[in-house]
């Protein structure tokens, strides 16, 4: 058993950082561009399914993001070294933000194209779950005691929850699909089989940009952590001085 | 292996006596889940026949949430005198610590059960006409599903002050696969027994989620109770 290492170096602007960061802006201008311009309006759906690019990489960026906690959460466990833990919290934080976008431009896309805000389908439920999940796994971060503690129990609870992805997934895949079970095979996929190749490089791009936006977050949100944390150190060695 | 197995028993053992001296515990759970059922026929009309229809469902609230008293308390009621300190410090695995405490909330949620759903189905005049033995394999089944993530959830909430309210946030989002598959299962063998063969398969999957997540819970709870 490793003991659990405080190991934040002073903080400091990563260059990643200011790369990723540089490289976005002209991105996410280029993928509004593509959404909104270069893709064609799509014939029944009409102007409301340029939400579907946004939706799409929401979606993609907070299963990814998710993978992130569980694959930090057992380097946490492996290595007890603070910096995966900070990581994982991040982009556990992250995730709650690119899930509530999903669920929430979700109904606004479903009300024109299935002509109700919400179905009981696989995808838009286990994305509600994995929202709770998320939820929950913060809390967790939130509660009372060492850091120690909290990032050990965070990261059992972020493995647990990644596994659970998948399970929860098959199982309202069964529950939908009138019980009749589905092992493999394609669901009701929501796309539609064909599409316009404008729109797939719109999609793919923005997918891609959402991506990069990602990481520019998850950096961010590194560096603020590790302000507080230095911010914590600071103020526990003015008490220090103050007492003595 | 041996030594794992025993220290469980003599944790679920101890669980058990303190229950069967204090009787705390079961009585909560028992009278709660009366008070649900008493709950759920103002909510729905007893005498309507359309109510045989959420019966499977009301099976699995009744469980759930008597469960969860249960669950918070497995863990708050060794933080007395530091207990539970004294079992992390003491020589045996962690995992025993955890099997121990499953095994014992384990019986607490059947007892309850044998008594709360017989009365659920003679208050709401149910008639029983579908499979028996496949009906309590899928209630063993569900609530060991549920009894195992819960209490290892609910060993992890316990380092929190504000455990009672952690757990079922916790909970319910991990646990849905396994309550999806209980009530449709059960739903199949009360109602609708000529779909028997879509119950087998929800069973093999509540079997093959317990399994993971039995598993899982074993593996990970020493993390859980590290000092």
């Amino acid at each position: 058993m490793n003991e659990p290492k405080d190991l934040i170096d002073i903080p400091e602007e990563s260059r990643l950082y200011k790369t990723l960061f540089y490289i976005s802006i002209p991105m996410v201008i280029i993928a509004l561009y593509l959404s909104f311009i270069y893709a064609p309006v799509e014939r029944t759906m009409g102007v409301v399914q340029k939400i579907f690019y946004f939706h799409v990489a929401s979606a993609w960026v907070a299963f990814f993001a998710f993978f992130i906690v569980c694959v930090f959460s057992i380097m946490y466990l492996v290595k007890r070294s603070r910096i995966y833990d900070v990581i994982a919290g991040v982009s556990a934080e992250i995730g709650v933000v690119y899930t509530a976008i999903v669920l929430i431009t979700g109904p606004i896309w479903a009300r024109s194209a299935w002509n109700t805000w919400w179905t009981w389908e696989p995808r838009l439920t286990t994305t509600l779950i994995l929202f709770f999940m998320y939820i929950a796994y913060i809390m967790i971060r939130k509660m009372d005691g060492a850091w120690e503690k909290k990032a050990r129990l965070a990261s059992v609870f972020g493995i647990i929850s990644f596994i659970n992805v998948p399970i929860v997934f098959m199982s309202i895949r069964w529950w939908n699909t009138k019980l009749h079970p589905v092992v493999f095979g394609e669901g009701s996929d929501q796309v539609g089989g064909g599409l316009e190749p404008e729109m797939l490089v719109a999609l793919i791009f923005s997918v891609f940009t959402m991506t990069v936006l990602y990481f520019v977050f998850l950096q961010k949100g590194i560096y603020i952590e590790k302000l507080k944390i230095q911010t914590d150190r600071l103020k526990e060695k003015m008490q220090e001085r103050m007492i003595s | 292996m041996n030594n794992l197995f025993k220290a469980a028993f003599i944790i679920a053992g101890k669980d058990l006596y303190s229950e069967w001296k204090t009787k705390q515990v079961v009585t909560t759970m028992l009278i709660f889940s009366g008070l649900v059922i008493v709950t759920f026929s103002f909510a729905f009309d007893p005498t309507n026949n359309t109510v045989r229809a959420i019966i499977p469902g009301l099976i699995w609230v009744i469980t759930i949430f008597a469960a969860i008293l249960g669950l918070n308390r497995s863990f708050l009621s060794e933080t007395k005198n530091d207990n539970l300190f004294g079992m992390i410090v003491s020589p045996t695995d962690p995992s025993s610590i955890y099997l121990g405490k499953v095994i014992a909330n384990f019986i607490f949620v059947l007892i309850v059960q044998l008594v709360s759903i017989p009365v659920l189905f003679i208050l709401f005049d149910f008639q029983f006409i579908g499979h028996l033995p496949l009906f309590i394999a899928v209630v063993i089944l569900g609530t060991f599903g549920f009894i195992s993530v819960g209490t290892f959830l609910a060993g992890l909430a316990s380092n929190s002050r504000s455990s009672e309210m952690l757990l079922p946030i916790l909970l319910f989002p991990v646990v849905s696969p396994i309550i999806i598959a209980a009530v449709q299962a059960t739903r199949i063998l009360l109602i609708d027994i000529d779909q028997i063969a879509s119950a087998i398969s929800w069973i093999q999957l509540m079997g093959v989620y317990n399994l993971i997540f039995f598993v899982l819970c074993l593996v990970l709870f020493e993390y859980v109770l590290e000092v």
